[in-house]
C-alpha cells in the first residue's frame, strides 16, 4: 500500500470543543486524539512516551474524564469536549494545580506533568477533599522518572487546600 | 558585547560562606522554568515543527550478532513520498562518546552488533510513509555467534565484536594496587570474601529522543536534540560529517528526564544533520519506546568479588575488588565505567591497602554507559553488604562501625583522591536517630526489618572526556540598562534545575530575584561551553563560572556607583533591587540606576567567569577517572516488611541524609533526594534490562525481554514509601555558596539498604539486584534446608589479570605515579587521552 499525501488523507471531519474553545478539524482517519491535538491542531502540551498506554504522559480529559490520548481514536471524539493541559489556566490566572506543581517542585522535566496535572484535575472535580491513598491510586497510570512523587502528592494536597479556600471566598 | 577583562577579580569568599544573610540562596523557591512545565509551554525536541519538515525512520538489525551482505534501498527510494534513503556508506567515520572508543558508525557499514543496531534511514514527508519504506529496503546478512555475557565473551575470542580493545571480546582490562593488599590481608584479624552481582537497567526517561535538524539559511547546521552533552554532540558531528565545528549549532532542547541516557552522541543526530544538509529542509526524528530501550547506555551488569580484611574492632586492612563487567555492543563510557568500579571504594571509609581489578568484555546487547552513579554503584552495593555482613561477624552495630571507619575530610586517599568535606558520619548519626535505629535492628518482629548503607559521589568529574587545559564550564552575564540580566550558559536543562542553580547565583549576587533573570542555556552558539550534564558537575562548574561573572559584574557596578553616592565601593550592599550604602541605607540607587552609571563609566557592560577543577594528585595511569573537586555523602535506613511465604517486600519508609555542603533551592534538592531515592528502590526492587535467547528453530537471537514500559517494572505512585530527608549542611569551600552535588550520590546507599534490611527481617542475603520475591524464596528454602541462607553468584571467573600498575600510597611515600611505569605526567596528549572519563 502507498501512503497518500498527508493533505489528501485528510478525510475525516470532527467538531471538538477543546479547552473551551469550539474546533473543526480535518484529519486523517488513522490519528489519535494525542497526533490529533499535537499534530493537527498545534497544541504540543500533551506528550507522549511510548504510545501504548503505558506511561501516562499523553492523559487529557475527555467529557472531564481521564484518558489515554494515544489509545482514543480521533474519530470517537466527535461532538466531546477535550481538556488538555493549556486549557488549566483560566482568566489569565495558572490553576491551583498549577501553581502548587511550580511552587513545590512537582515539575522536575516536566515531560509527565501535563498528563499528572490533568489527571489530578479529574481527580479532584470528583473528589473534592481526597486523602493521600486515594491521590497514590488516581496516579497510579502516570509515571514520573524524576521525582519519586512525593512532591506531586504534596502539591495536590496544598492544591485543594487553595482551591477550598478560593471557593469559601467566593461565597 | 564588549568583554571586560581588566577588571580584578572580586574577593569571594563571603559568598562562599556564610558571613552575609543570602536571600535567594537556601531559600526554597519556584524554579524558574516552572511556570512553562506547568502550563505545557516548555519546547522539547519533538515539539518542533518546521516548515517543509521531512521525517525519519532507521531501519535497525533483527540480528544480535551479523555481517551485512548486501543492502539495497532502490525499492524504499522509489516509494512515493521518500526523499532520501541513507545506508552505513554515507556516513562512514566513526565517533564515540571517548577518544579511546571512537568504534560506532551512524548506520552499520557491514557489521551489526546488537538487536536494534540501525543500518540504513529512510526520510520522507510523512512519518507513516518513512516507515513504510523501510520495509522495501533489501538486505542480506550473514548470522555470527552471538555472544550472550561476559564469561561467555572471555571464552569466545571469536568472532570479535570489535576489532580493537584488548584481545577477544575484551575491551579493557585494568589492574592497579595501591600499597602491598597481601601484606594488608596478613595483619588482617578476619578476612571477608564476598561475590555479587549487580542486573543491568535502563534509565527509562518518559521522553524518547528527538532530533530536528535543518540548513540554516547561509547553509550552517543546527540541529536540536533531547541531549545532556550538546558539547560533545558538537564535537561529533563535526567529526563525522567534516564540517568546521563553527559551523555547526547545537541546542540541547529540554530533556524530558536523562540520567545518563541522552549523555552520547547519538546515530539517530548524525543521520537528521545529514540529511538535513542533503535535502535543504528539516528533518525530524522521534524514537519509539522500543527504539529508547536500543539505545540504552544504562547500567552495566556487573559481577564482583570482594575481599575484604580487618581487625577485630572494625578497622579496615586491605580490600582486593574484581569486577567483570557487560559493556555490550559498543565502547561508550565504558573504559571509564571499568576505572569507575574500582574508584569510590576509598572515599567512604579508611581503606590503607586497596587493589582493583576491572574487566569490560563487549556483548551482542545494545551498549551500556553511564546512568546515575554511572559505575559507582554496583561495587558500593556489595561493598556496603560485605560491611553489614563483617558488621554482624564482628558483633558491631553496622552504624558503629561505619562511624568508627569513616574516612577524614581533606585527605588524600590510597588511590589518591583527594577529598573535600566528609560529612558521612553526621549523615549516619542523623540516620540513626531519625529512624530509631538502636530500638528496631535486630529487635523489630520476624518479616520486619532495617538495613544500613552509605555512600559518596563525585561532585563533577575533575577531568574532561578528551584532554585539554580550557574550563569545563564558562558562562557569559550580559547587563543592560533596563536593568535586564541575561545569563548564557552551554549548561543543560535536564531536569535537575541548572538554569535555576545559576539563576538564583547571579540573583544572589546581585540583589535581585530569579524571576529577574534571562537565560539562554544548551546551545553551542550563543554560550560559552559547558561539558554537559553529567556526572554531577554542573552545580559546582556551571555554578562557580556564574559566581564568578556575577561577581565582576557586580565589581564594575559597585565602582560606578561608590563614586556617585561617594561611599567606598566595599561599603555597598545589592539586594532588593538596589545598590545602597549599608552605614547609611537610605543612600541608595535602584539596580537599573546602577548599570546605567556603570555603562557611562565603562561602556556596556558584560563580563565572563569560567571554572576548571583543581588539580589531581592522582598521576598514575588510570587516576584520571575518580578525581572531583568534592565529593557528597549520603547515608540511608530502609524499612522492609518481607512475607515470609511469598517472598514479596513492602517498604513503608526510608530514612536518607544528604551531606550537600548547601543547598541552593533546597525544594530542589529535596526533589533530586526523593527522585534518586524512588530510582534506586526501583533498581533494587524490581528494574531489569533483561534479555532471552529465541528459541534454536527461531534464529536462536539475543532479543530484549522487555523492550517496553509496561514489561519493564519501574516503581508506581503506589510503590513509593515514605521517604524522610535529612540534609547536612557544611559549605564546602570548592562549591558556589559551599554547594556539593545531590543529583546521583543519594541514589547509591538505596539498594544496599533495601538488601540489609532484608537480612534483617527474614536472616537471608541476597547477594543480588534486583531483590525480587522469588530470590528470598529460594534463599528462605536453602535456610529451611540448613544451607547457606543466600541467593547469589557462586563464583567469579578467572581472568587473565595484566600485572597490576603499582602506586604506593601517600602514608608510604608514594608520590602519585606507579613504581613499574613510565610517570605519567609529560605524556604526550594523544597518550593522556586514554585515561581519561566521564
Amino acid at each position: 500500500m502507498t501512503t497518500l499525501p498527508i493533505e489528501s488523507q485528510k478525510t475525516s471531519r470532527i467538531r471538538i470543543t477543546l479547552n473551551g474553545e469550539e474546533v473543526d478539524v480535518a484529519f486523517a482517519p488513522y490519528k489519535t486524539l494525542l497526533e490529533l491535538l499535537r499534530e493537527d491542531l498545534g497544541h504540543t502540551g500533551t506528550k507522549h512516551g511510548c504510545e501504548l498506554g503505558e506511561c501516562g504522559a499523553c492523559a487529557v480529559l475527555l467529557d472531564g474524564k481521564p484518558v489515554l490520548s494515544c489509545l482514543v481514536l480521533a474519530l470517537e471524539c466527535d461532538r466531546r469536549n477535550v481538556l488538555t493541559v493549556e486549557g488549566l489556566a483560566s482568566d489569565g490566572r495558572l490553576h491551583p494545580l498549577q501553581d502548587a506543581f511550580a511552587d513545590l517542585g512537582a515539575a522536575q522535566c516536566g515531560y509527565c506533568t501535563p498528563g499528572i496535572l490533568v489527571t489530578a484535575k479529574a481527580l479532584l472535580d470528583q473528589i473534592p477533599n481526597p486523602n493521600r491513598d486515594q491521590i497514590r491510586e488516581a496516579l497510579s497510570g502516570n509515571l514520573c522518572r524524576c521525582t519519586g512523587y512525593l512532591q506531586i502528592f504534596e502539591a495536590v494536597e496544598a492544591a485543594i487546600l487553595k482551591i477550598a479556600e478560593q471557593k469559601k471566598s467566593a461565597t | 558585547m564588549p568583554i571586560q577583562k581588566d577588571m580584578p577579580d572580586p574577593p569571594v569568599e563571603d559568598s562562599r560562606t556564610n558571613k552575609k544573610e543570602l536571600r535567594v540562596i537556601g531559600v526554597p523557591r519556584r524554579r524558574v522554568d516552572a511556570r512553562a512545565k506547568v502550563t505545557g509551554q516548555t519546547r522539547y525536541a519533538d515539539d518542533i515543527a518546521l516548515p517543509r519538515m521531512a521525517y525519519c525512520k532507521l531501519l535497525r538489525s533483527p540480528h544480535p550478532h551479523a555481517r551485512i551482505q548486501k543492502i539495497d534501498t532502490s525499492r524504499a527510494m522509489a516509494h512515493p513520498g521518500v526523499y532520501l534513503a541513507l545506508t552505513g556508506k554515507n556516513l562512514p567515520i566513526e565517533y564515540g562518546i571517548l577518544p579511546v572508543s571512537q568504534d560506532e558508525q551512524a548506520l552499520c557499514v557491514d557489521h551489526v552488533r546488537h538487536v536494534g543496531d540501525p543500518i540504513a534511514a529512510v526520510i520522507a514527508r510523512e512519518e507513516l510513509t518513512a516507515f513504510e519504506a523501510l520495509d522495501l529496503i533489501d538486505v542480506e546478512y550473514e548470522i555470527l555467534t552471538t555472544i550472550s555475557d561476559p564469561e561467555e565473551a572471555l571464552a569466545t575470542p571469536e568472532p570479535r565484536i570489535h576489532e580493537y580493545g584488548e584481545e577477544g571480546n575484551i575491551h579493557k582490562r585494568v589492574s592497579l594496587e595501591f600499597g602491598d593488599v597481601e601484606a594488608g590481608f596478613s595483619e588482617a584479624d578476619e578476612v571477608f570474601e564476598d561475590t555479587f552481582f549487580y542486573q543491568g537497567s535502563t534509565h527509562l526517561p518518559i521522553e524518547q529522543h528527538a532530533s530536528v535538524a535543518i540548513k540554516d539559511p547561509d547553509g550552517k547546521l543546527t540541529i536540536w536534540s533531547s541531549t545532556q552533552t550538546p558539547h560533545y554532540l558538537h564535537r561529533a558531528l563535526a567529526k563525522v560529517l567534516e564540517m568546521p565545528p563553527a559551523h555547526i549549532r547545537v541546542i540541547a532542547t529540554p530533556n524530558g528526564g536523562g540520567f545518563g541516557g541522552k549523555s552520547d552522541p547519538f546515530n539517530h543526530e548524525i543521520v537528521v544533520a545529514k540529511a538535513a544538509l542533503l535535502l535543504d529542509r528539516p528533518v525530524k526524528i522521534c524514537l519509539t519506546r522500543e527504539e529508547v530501550f536500543y539505545c540504552h547506555r544504562g547500567r552495566h551488569p556487573v559481577l564482583m568479588k570482594f575481599k575484604t580484611g580487618v581487625k577485630k574492632d572494625g578497622t579496615i586492612t586491605a580490600m582486593h575488588l574484581q569486577t567483570l563487567i557487560d559493556g555490550g555492543a559498543y565502547g561508550s563510557y565504558g573504559v571509564a565505567s571499568t576505572f569507575y568500579t574500582g574508584a569510590l571504594q576509598t572515599t567512604t571509609y579508611h581503606i590503607p591497602r586497596y587493589r582493583f581489578c576491572g574487566c569490560r568484555t563487549f556483548t551482542n546487547k545494545p551498549p551500556c554507559g553511564p546512568k546515575r552513579g554511572h559505575g559507582t554503584v554496583q561495587p558500593r552495593f556489595g561493598q556496603e553488604v560485605q560491611l553489614d555482613k563483617i558488621a554482624e561477624k564482628l558483633k558491631i552495630d553496622p552504624a558503629d562501625l561505619r562511624l568508627r571507619i569513616a574516612e577524614s575530610p581533606n585527605v588524600v586517599t590510597a588511590n589518591y583522591l583527594r577529598l573535600g568535606t566528609v560529612g558521612l558520619a553526621e549523615c549516619v548519626r542523623r540516620v540513626v536517630e531519625k529512624s530509631g535505629w538502636k530500638d528496631k535492628f535486630r529487635k523489630l518482629p520476624e518479616g520486619r526489618g532495617v538495613g544500613l548503607a552509605c555512600s559518596a559521589y563525585l561532585t563533577g568529574a575533575g577531568l574532561p572526556i578528551y584532554w585539554n587545559k580550557m574550563p569545563h564550564s564558562g558562562v557569559q552575564l550580559k547587563l543592560d540598562r533596563g536593568g535586564g540580566v541575561t545569563v548564557f550558559c552551554g549548561a543543560t536543562e535536564i531536569g535537575q534545575g541548572s538554569d535555576d542553580v545559576l539563576a538564583g547565583i547571579v540573583a544572589e549576587v546581585l540583589g535581585l530575584d530569579t524571576f529577574d533573570i534571562r537565560l539562554f542555556t544548551g546551545d553551542t552558539d550563543l554560550g560559552p561551553v559547558d561539558l554537559g550534564s553529567y556526572s554531577s558537575r554542573v552545580t559546582i562548574m556551571a555554578g562557580n563560572a556564574a559566581l564568578q561573572a556575577a561577581e565582576r559584574a557586580k565589581a564594575l557596578l559597585a565602582e560606578a556607583v561608590g563614586q556617585r553616592l561617594e561611599v567606598p565601593k566595599e561599603r555597598l550592599s545589592f539586594a532588593q533591587k538596589r545598590v545602597f550604602d549599608s552605614a547609611a541605607p537610605e543612600k541608595s540607587v535602584t539596580f537599573q540606576e546602577a548599570v546605567c552609571l556603570a555603562e557611562a563609566r565603562f561602556g556596556t557592560i558584560g563580563t565572563v567567569g569560567s571554572y576548571t577543577p583543581p588539580k589531581s594528585p592522582a598521576l598514575y595511569k588510570g587516576g584520571g577517572v575518580g578525581p572531583s573537586p568534592t565529593y557528597s555523602y549520603s547515608a540511608a535506613i530502609v524499612e522492609v516488611m518481607v512475607n515470609p511465604v511469598t517472598g514479596w517486600i513492602t517498604v513503608p519508609t526510608i530514612w536518607i541524609a544528604h551531606d550537600i555542603g548547601r543547598a541552593l533551592n533546597p525544594t530542589l534538592v529535596r526533589g533530586q533526594i526523593e527522585g534518586s531515592v524512588y530510582m534506586g528502590l526501583g533498581e533494587a526492587l524490581m528494574e531489569e534490562q533483561e534479555f532471552r535467547r529465541l528459541p534454536k528453530r527461531l534464529s536462536h537471537a539475543l532479543v530484549h525481554k522487555f523492550p517496553s514500559m509496561l514489561e519493564y517494572k519501574s516503581p508506581t505512585s503506589l510503590d513509593m514509601p515514605e521517604v524522610v530527608t535529612e540534609l547536612i549542611e557544611e559549605p564546602d569551600p570548592h562549591g558556589p555558596f559551599g554547594a556539593k552535588e545531590v543529583g546521583q550520590g543519594p541514589l547509591l546507599p538505596i539498594m544496599p539498604a533495601v538488601a540489609n534490611a532484608v537480612y534483617d527481617a527474614v536472616g537471608v542475603r541476597i547477594d543480588e539486584v534486583p531483590i525480587t520475591p522469588e530470590k528470598i524464596v529460594k534463599a528462605l528454602a536453602e535456610k529451611k534446608g540448613g544451607r547457606a541462607p543466600r541467593f547469589g553468584p557462586s563464583h567469579f571467573p578467572l581472568v587473565d589479570w595484566p600485572e597490576a600498575l603499582r602506586v604506593p600510597p601517600p602514608w608510604e611515600g608514594g608520590d602519585g605515579n606507579a613504581v613499574n611505569d613510565v610517570p605519567h605526567r609529560g605524556k604526550s596528549s594523544i597518550e593522556k587521552e586514554k585515561v581519561l572519563g566521564s
